[in-house]
């Protein structure tokens, strides 16, 4: 997510394959380097929709579609 | 598996009244992508989404919260609908001031939705806490717990009416 942009692609890619797995942790550690917070959307039981907080690549589902990065949140 | 967030080096001009109304319709397509479709109905037509907390649904004492794009998220008792307080949390981005600090709306209340869904006690303890009223007219607040219960009443409805047909 961006500011007066939304959301932009930074990668993809399919983490069974060796480079594209390596592309993809570095995306992920560059943008948490950054400070960014890192939320993967995910699908309980009943289909009803939730999501995760991430910290480290190897937190991340296997199967998850989707890792969106957006900025840490502070007391407005 | 697809990341999302930035794309770098991209130029952005200094001056583009269109930007801002994209910047929303790609949040909105993202909200949509990301919460239930209920939640973004809710959205689309309330202006705000609820979420319920994390002690909601177990019996009594249940809290849930209205999400406001870049308002305080007001935490208020399901049972009783007694507000609770405000949450003022804001997302802002300091890396790019071109861009602006602010979120698109739908991003913003996005970012609260995943938050409270994947850490709700963390967001909770980085926002600052108020009693209701302090940036929200309590009054609003009522009306849209009202909204949005007459809203859930329709939806019932036309969710029954649909399954009677169907059957």
């Amino acid at each position: 997510m961006k500011p007066g942009r939304g959301d932009v692609l930074l990668a993809e890619g399919d983490p069974e394959v060796s480079e594209d797995e390596q592309r993809l942790i570095e995306e992920f550690r560059r943008q948490l380097d950054q400070g960014m917070w890192a939320a993967v959307p995910t699908a309980i039981a009943g289909g009803r929709r939730e999501a995760v907080m991430v910290r480290d690549f190897a937190e991340v589902p296997r199967d998850a579609e989707q890792v969106i990065f957006f900025p840490p949140a502070a007391g407005g | 598996m697809r990341w999302l967030r930035r794309r770098d080096r991209e130029v952005i001009p200094d001056y583009d009244p269109g930007r801002e109304r994209r910047a929303e319709r790609r949040a909105r397509e993202l909200l949509r992508s990301v919460v239930d479709g209920a939640d973004y109905e809710m959205y689309e037509q309330l202006g705000f989404v609820r979420v319920l907390g994390r002690g909601a649904g177990s019996g009594e004492g249940g809290y849930g919260y209205l999400i406001y794009p870049h308002r305080p998220i007001v935490a208020y008792d399901t049972e009783s609908g007694e507000l609770l307080s405000e949450y003022c949390v804001a997302f802002p981005d300091l890396s790019e001031p071109r861009g602006g600090e602010q979120l698109p709306d739908a991003d913003d209340v996005l970012a609260k939705w995943m938050a409270l869904h994947g850490d709700e006690h963390g967001l909770i303890a980085d926002a600052n806490m108020h009693l209701v009223g302090r940036q929200i007219d309590p009054a609003h607040v009522r009306r849209d717990l009202r909204r949005l219960a007459d809203w859930q009443s329709r939806r019932a409805r036309a969710e029954a009416q649909r399954t009677a047909v169907a059957s």
